[in-house]
């Protein structure tokens, strides 16, 4: 090894471990519960929250099954062991009185997001995107809530719908994901402190993009959030997900659910730009990100499309599926997975195609860098019934120095013989041809490398709502300068 | 008389401990054609790389004066910003970004870097209409990913392209001859003669006489086993023609 060229690796590591920016604590007066988990707790959770019997039943239900399953080991992922006892389950930030508009929120709360670069003073705002925002177990405020109103779309934190919409909410609260459906979707269900509620009547297009911005503050609490999203016959809705967190040197946990609901003919595009706390550079700290999202495309010529940008946690397990129930219904799902330092992502989809004709579209991207390792992990299930089923998948990866590993693992389960399943995949690796002739032409390395990453992410970017694409841009650069635009 | 842009002295450089370059000399004044021409394996490409910074060569002895500073301090990115250009004997391929986007990033890049105006989207596209114009490439060339699928041809005039945004002083062309027919040499050649900036020179490596027709070259220099051990003029050219490199070597 030369010289220059340590210099040229050690460039590229300076650029991927750009400091994380939002690993600030905001010091508010916090109510606590006290830690662990048991029937008490969950009571005295859904006490708090003046729930009605149902959900106090549902959590009661999902606790049991929870004491029953146990954490998965299939994925490619090492994790310490955790303790549940050691978590607090709710966490909120005490305030004496309800609130009743924004202006009553704590005014550190409200900095904290203005930090994030998320305004919740709507005259201030310029984007055509309506907010909702989660600081540790409850919802701090939702904007727009009046221009929502007007059109019939019901946009609100899910504690609020279970108080204002109940039937609703009981109608179709678990019933894409059960309580027991595996270890962590119990856990959430179980203990779920907020999150959002969307509910697109018929014949509505949503007229604003809804978006949740999920903060994790305090240091011991778990967050468990739980959204649910409704889209009635002929309605459509664009569904914008962003979470940061502070930088402990602990870990934290994170158990979310997300469950979509397409009826005939509605279309659902949820997008999530994750930046959760990724731990340090020797891997210490860091969110423990096990989420699941799935989403039902139930009525016939429905669509529900996932698209996430995962740059942070220190663990990823999730796998945003569909089930593609309606006939001619359709599932996409666009990803880009970037880990760094010791993050672990085990990260895919499943296409579950039951209905007949329906399609699915899957165009994962990975890139390890460090010592990181990035899985992708797929199922595409084609049913019995399902005949004249397509899948199109592509999964790529991209390899950023020699200590960092990429795995793929696509399973197919076809049961129908008139399907056609496309499968491609390719991994790559950071070539100094490629810098070389890019820093020939000026573009210093870190430059280069952005534009490199950005190049083989563009698939999935394009994929990103405009009023996402810039942010998603923001937190990619935090960890790789010079995008492109 | 002009002034001296290029100096190498005593130039040693090696690659996986192997020595390439062997007190190598070469002096390029302003508004100069040099032709360097030599056997396969006789480090020629290698010079190139050396001169605009290739991480994986090591330079054992000797110094590069480019525009009276020492080329071996700067970075690569920097030795274009102060003008040197290599046109690649095999241009990269890079998925997903566009010709445009790059065209535009390296241009700003020397720009921002000569403390000049850096110029948006829409400026950077009537700026590039007419290098467009001067080429007789069309639009949508721009929109095509960087050299992405390109043939052998629009590869290396995309490669004439970034030099005229680039406006270098000292161009180095390896092999821009390789993989071109006849008539795509000519126009090559005539482009570069007919766009290249005022002043500025050109090393030009090569293994065949013919683009020597186009571009008429004030030094040859004949290259062998990693230096110069010959310098001429055009005849020199056609005794090698005749000849072969036997007595040289």
């Amino acid at each position: 090894m030369n010289e220059t060229k340590k210099k040229t690796n050690f460039e590229i590591n300076q650029v991927i471990n750009e400091p994380y920016k939002y690993g600030f604590e905001t010091k508010i007066e916090k109510e606590h519960f006290p830690i662990g988990l048991s029937e008490q707790i969950i009571e005295l959770i859904s006490n708090k929250k003046n729930e009605p019997d149902f959900l106090r039943k549902f959590r009661l239900n999902a606790f049991k099954k929870w004491l029953k399953l146990k954490a998965p080991e299939w994925a490619n992922l090492s994790i310490n062991p955790i303790n549940y006892n050691e978590i607090t389950y709710y966490s909120i930030p005490k305030q004496k009185k309800k609130l009743n508009s924004l202006e009553e929120v704590d005014p550190e709360i409200l900095k904290t997001f203005e930090k994030l670069g998320i305004s919740l003073e709507e005259q201030k705002k310029l984007s055509n995107v309506a907010i909702d925002a989660v600081f540790d177990s409850v919802s701090i405020g939702t904007t727009y809530k009046e221009k929502l109103g007007k059109s019939g779309v019901i946009f609100c934190s899910i504690s609020e719908a279970i108080k204002s919409y109940p039937k609703l909410v009981k109608k179709f609260l678990g019933t894409v994901i059960s309580s027991g459906d595996n270890f962590y979707a119990a856990l959430n269900s179980a203990v779920f402190s907020d999150g959002s509620f969307c509910y697109i009547p018929k014949n509505i297009e949503c007229p604003l993009e809804l978006s949740t911005y999920f903060r994790i503050n305090d240091k011991d609490a778990g967050q468990f959030e739980r959204t649910l999203i409704i889209a009635e016959k002929n309605s459509s809705i664009n569904y914008l997900e962003g979470c940061t967190a502070p930088q402990f040197s602990q870990n934290q946990l994170h158990a979310a659910i997300v469950e979509l609901i397409a009826f005939e003919n509605a279309k659902i595009k949820y997008s999530t730009v994750q930046n959760w706390y990724s731990g340090n550079e020797e891997g210490i700290g860091g969110i423990y990100n096990f989420v699941t999202k799935r989403g039902l495309c139930l009525g016939k010529n429905s669509i529900i499309s996932w698209t996430q940008v995962e740059t942070g946690s220190s663990i990823t397990w999730k796998y945003p599926s569909c089930i593609l129930l309606g006939k001619n219904s359709t599932g996409e799902f666009y990803s880009i997975a970037l880990t760094n330092n010791y993050q672990q992502a085990d990260t895919g989809t499943k296409m579950l195609h039951l209905g007949e004709k329906t399609k699915s579209k899957i165009i994962s991207k990975g890139i390890s860098c460090g010592f990181s390792t990035n899985s992708y992990r797929g199922l595409v299930k084609i049913g019995l019934n399902a005949a004249y089923s397509r899948n199109f998948s592509q999964c790529d990866s991209f390899l950023i120095g020699s200590a960092s590993a990429a795995c793929t693992y696509p399973y197919l389960d076809i049961w129908n013989s008139t399907a056609i399943i496309e499968h491609e995949a390719k991994i790559s690796k950071i070539s100094e041809e490629q810098l070389f002739y890019l820093t020939q032409r000026g573009i210093n390395v870190e430059k280069a490398i952005g534009l490199l990453i950005n190049g083989f992410c563009k698939d999935v970017v394009t994929m990103l709502p405009m009023e996402f694409a810039t942010e998603a841009d923001k937190l990619l650069s935090l960890k790789l300068e010079g995008t492109v635009g | 008389m002009n002034d001296l842009l290029l100096k190498i002295e005593n130039l040693e450089a090696s690659i996986n401990q192997k020595n390439i370059l062997k007190k190598f000399n070469l002096e390029v004044k302003e508004n100069e054609i040099h032709v360097i021409m030599g056997p396969n394996g006789s480090g020629k490409s290698t010079l190139s790389k050396i001169l605009t910074g290739h991480p994986s060569y090591k330079i054992e002895n000797g110094t590069i004066h480019f525009s009276n500073q020492n080329l071996l301090e700067l970075s690569p990115e920097i030795r274009s910003h102060e003008g040197l250009f290599l046109a690649f004997q095999y241009p990269i391929e890079i998925a997903g970004v566009t010709n445009y986007d790059f065209l535009r990033i390296a241009y700003n890049e020397k720009q921002k870097y000569l403390k000049k105006e850096e110029l948006d989207p829409l400026q950077f596209m009537e700026f590039i209409q007419i290098l467009l114009g001067k080429l007789q490439i069309k639009n949508e060339f721009l929109n095509r990913n960087l050299n992405e699928g390109f043939s052998g041809g629009e590869k290396k005039r995309n490669e004439i392209l970034q030099m005229l945004v680039l406006n270098p002083k000292l161009i180095i062309l390896d092999e821009i001859d390789s993989g071109l027919d006849i008539d795509a040499i000519k126009i090559i050649c005539e482009e570069i003669k007919k766009n290249r900036a005022a002043n500025s020179s050109l090393i030009l490596i090569t293994h065949y006489p013919r683009i020597l027709n186009y571009l008429v070259p004030t030094f040859v220099h004949i290259m062998i086993d990693g230096k110069i051990v010959k310098t001429g003029n055009m005849e020199l050219v056609q005794y090698l023609e005749d000849n072969g490199y036997q007595e040289f070597v």
